[in-house]
């Protein structure tokens, strides 16, 4: 059994949970996942490590409600426990095999959208501890949505953007990255995109266009998560990919984004669907002005 | 009872129009009076034939003595002195190509049923509660096991009984390797045998910790080093499924038998009360002809679709168990033999499977297996329509223990290089075992070398602690 030490919300529907789970916090680097599972009858549920405190052993993670196991999820509070948390799964972030010089060099901005901003942190604050400072833009639908905002402040240059300008600047985090190429004199190299599929489709589009190497982390349909099943297969240059093993962090540049949007598709449920397409729709309000909607 | 001395006692089994919708086990047992009656068969041949076929050479002719005589608790000591998995084996063995390939009764008529007299017996041992006897004391030392599978678990059992301290390491939520997750429930029980073996192992003093993936969660060498494991058995078998690389294999409803088959045995998703989802597909199709391949078929099969097995080579070559292949047939499965898919069909709008291209094939000269090799029939290319594929192609070792742990040499295949005799691997300490050093294999197999590692073990810890 795994302990929740602590359970909050950092939006209206999106829950922050810090778990007992000293061999995962032992072990994780930014970039990784864990596999979570509420009890016997429960889906295994793969959310990003969104924080980790080696000391105490807890990992924190942060995820939204969309179907019947998420919102299983969302009933657990202080006190309670998840019967399995496994981890750390997948690769660990470029950055971090990186040698620290290199990564000075580099002009990285970091685009969060929505409750993708959570597992950006982690990656965000590790660079700062290493003497590395980047670029954050969030992009959010509203003044609400905006999560860990605190957080960002102290350990990078943050840019916030709303769907409906309700808070800072007003546009889609494609809209934010152009002004700040083009009007504000940014520079960079290196993008890392986290956030709804159809954002880091946009954000790929447009980082192509500018030449800056884009880094997403996918997340597909999984089941062990262990490379056994095959059900995260990604598309990756013409090359099916295991992201549980090989990612889930690739080469944006080179992901069929509409076949794994398609995929993700598979199970969900009619109300899962709803809300995704809400989510969807809301990036695409904010993410990219160029797709004409989520088909 | 008559007993017709070229024939097996007939076993009873579920009526295949029952069972094809639900996943109760197809084949129900002997009974005592079977048992007893099928055992007179035996010839209690001098120089049994049946044991050289044995992977693990039980004494086949002195169990089935105790059955004869109705010394059930006999028969099942003789078992235990070469087997840990009586209840698994006697169901999952492939007897047709092992013990009861060699039986002298198979000669004139058939072969005495081995496997289901060893069912029974190990079956009668569990409803009368008998149990392996726990070391009187522990010696002290520490080995990690790798796995809880039928290697692993079995490796684990005989160190405990030995009074080592062991900690099996489980990536899964649940014990029990491929019988847990991959073989369904319908030929092997979980709560009524799985679990069982493993709280018999649980019960000799092993702990199992599950969620953890060694070479992610912590290394083998972690396990040698801060965590005081004195010696480390790897048991992590052949899980990677292997896909075709044919065009349109990434469409929605394109499945590794994996994925279907731990949806359903491990996750339960045929039941009511599990949140798992699953495709229950219209007309599915399964590309392969083995046990996972039969296994995957007669799953999709109960859960209401109509299956096509596409296998390359003949009926002769399926290498599935051949009581599989006839209990598939029987539930109505339809084999297209001599076919080989060439490109799966996805419809553009929605991206799921619509059809999938076959090839006919033909056998041609014998390969390297001996097998005869299919060649393709220039021009025979047709289309079948489905909604479903599963993909069962076979599976090979998973590299994250060899690529994690320094001086741990795999062959070509990615397959540890250990040691027949006692596992011992190119690392100090580390031994393995099963399918992750033989790749795809059976469970006697692994379960033997769980055994043989589980003496090597000893016999290290031992020489190092005598120095
Ligand atoms: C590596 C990885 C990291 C992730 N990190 C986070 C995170 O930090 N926070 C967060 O809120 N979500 C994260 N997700 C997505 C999260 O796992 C899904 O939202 C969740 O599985 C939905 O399950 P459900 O049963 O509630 O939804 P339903 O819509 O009812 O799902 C039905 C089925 O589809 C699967 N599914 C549906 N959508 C997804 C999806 N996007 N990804 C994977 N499987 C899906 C579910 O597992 C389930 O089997 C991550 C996914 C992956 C693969
Ligand atoms: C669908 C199917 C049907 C089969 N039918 C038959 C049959 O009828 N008869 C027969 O004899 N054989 C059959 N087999 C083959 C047989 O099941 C295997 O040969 C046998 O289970 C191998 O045992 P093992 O202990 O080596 O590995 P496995 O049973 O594969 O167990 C390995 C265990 O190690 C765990 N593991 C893997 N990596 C790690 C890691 N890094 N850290 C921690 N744990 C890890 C896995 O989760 C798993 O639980 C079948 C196989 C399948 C898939
Ligand atoms: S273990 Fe398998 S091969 Fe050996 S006697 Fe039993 S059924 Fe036959
Ligand atoms: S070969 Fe057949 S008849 Fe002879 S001992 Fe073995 S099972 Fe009995
Ligand atoms: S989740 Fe099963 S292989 Fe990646």
């Amino acid at each position: 059994m795994y302990k929740i030490l602590s359970a909050d919300n950092l939006a209206a529907n999106i829950y922050r949970m810090v778990v007992e789970a000293p061999m995962v916090a032992k072990h994780c680097q930014p970039g990784q996942f864990i596999i979570a599972k509420v009890d016997e009858v429960g889906e295994r549920i793969p959310l990003t490590i969104c924080d980790y405190d080696r000391e105490n052993g807890t990992i924190t993670i942060v995820f939204q409600p969309i179907g019947n196991s998420t919102r299983r999820m969302a009933e657990l509070t202080t006190g309670d426990s998840f019967e399995d948390f496994v981890g750390p799964l997948g690769r660990p972030s470029d950055l971090i095999d990186t040698p620290i010089d290199e990564l000075k060099k580099r002009h990285i901005v970091f685009i969060a959208g929505g409750v993708g901003t959570a597992p950006v942190y982690p990656q965000v604050k590790w660079l700062h501890e290493h003497g590395v400072t980047a670029d954050v833009i969030i992009g959010a639908k509203n003044k609400d949505l905006v999560i860990l905002e605190d957080e960002f402040k102290s350990v990078c240059n943050l840019y916030i953007t709303t769907d409906d300008g309700s808070y800072q600047r007003k546009g889609m985090v494609t809209v934010c990255l152009q002004d700040l190429i083009e009007k504000e004199g940014k520079h960079y190299d290196w993008c890392v995109a986290i956030g709804p599929m159809i954002m880091m489709k946009f954000v790929c589009k447009l980082t192509k266009e500018y030449g800056i190497h884009t880094v997403v982390s996918m997340n597909p349909i999984m089941v062990d998560g262990t490379g056994m099943c095959g059900a995260c297969r990604v598309m990756v240059g013409g090359e099916v990919k295991f992201a549980c093993v090989d990612g889930p962090e690739f080469d944006g540049h080179l992901i069929d984004f509409d076949q794994a949007m398609q995929r993700n598709r598979m199970y969900q449920t009619e109300e899962g669907r709803a809300i995704l397409k809400a989510q969807e729709g809301d990036t695409h309000h904010g993410g990219c002005g160029m797709c004409g909607g989520d088909k | 009872m008559e007993v017709d001395m070229l024939k097996k006692v007939p076993v009873r089994e579920q009526d295949p129009k029952v069972r094809a919708t639900n996943f109760d086990e197809v084949c129900l047992g002997y009974n005592q009076e079977e048992a007893m009656a099928e055992a007179t068969r035996c010839l209690n041949c001098k120089k049994p034939k049946c044991v050289e076929g044995c992977p693990v050479h039980i004494n086949i002719p002195a169990f089935i003595s105790g059955v004869k005589d109705g010394d059930f608790r006999h028969a099942y000591d003789v078992i235990s002195e070469s087997s840990s998995l009586p209840a698994v084996c006697g169901r999952v063995c492939p007897q047709e190509t092992q013990c009861e390939e060699r039986c002298i009764r198979g000669i004139k008529g058939e072969a005495v049923s081995i496997g289901k007299l060893e069912r029974f017996t190990a079956d009668w041992a569990k409803e009368n509660g008998i149990r392996p006897t726990p070391a009187k004391e522990k010696n002290g030392h520490k080995v990690a096991i790798i796995g809880a599978g039928p290697s692993g678990l079995t490796c684990a059992g005989d160190l405990a009984k030995l009074g080592y301290d062991v900690t099996i390491f489980e990536a899964l939520h649940k014990a029990g390797g491929v019988l847990a997750y991959g073989i369904p429930e319908f030929r092997l029980p979980k709560d009524k045998v799985v679990e069982k073996e493993v709280e018999n192992v649980k019960s000799l003093g092993v702990k199992i910790d599950t969620d953890v993936v060694i070479g992610k969660s912590v290394t083998v060498d972690e396990l040698l080093g801060d965590e005081g494991f004195e010696a480390v058995f790897i048991g992590s078998g052949a899980g990677l499924p292997r896909f075709m690389n044919i065009p349109g294999e990434t469409a929605l409803g394109v499945f590794s038998a994996n994925e279907y088959l731990t949806r359903n045995n491990l996750m339960k998703a045929y039941r009511d009360d599990y949140y798992t989802p699953i495709h229950r597909g219209k007309k599915v199709v399964v590309v392969g002809g083995g046990n996972v391949a039969m296994d995957a078929a007669r799953t999709a099969l109960r859960l209401g679709a109509e299956v096509h097995i596409v296998y390359r080579r003949s009926e002769e070559e399926l290498p599935a168990r051949r009581e599989e292949v006839h209990h598939a047939k029987e539930e109505g499965i339809i084999f297209d033999l001599l076919t080989n898919p060439v490109e799966i069909i996805a419809d553009e709008k929605t991206g799921w499977v619509k059809s999938i291209r076959c090839i006919r094939m033909e056998l041609g000269e014998p390969d390297a297996s001996g097998r005869r090799r299919p060649v393709e029939i220039p021009g025979s290319e047709f289309n079948m329509d489905c909604d479903t594929v599963i993909m069962s192609l076979g599976t090979s070792p998973n590299p994250l223990i060899s690529s994690t742990t320094v001086g741990l040499d795999v062959n070509k295949r990615k397959c540890i290089i250990a040691s027949e005799e006692n596992g011992q691997t190119t690392k100090a300490g580390v031994f393995a075992g099963g399918d992750a050093v033989t790749g795809a294999a059976t469970v006697i197999l692994a379960m033997g070398a769980g055994k043989a590692a589980a003496k090597g073990i000893d016999e290290f810890i031992k020489s190092k602690s005598a120095k």
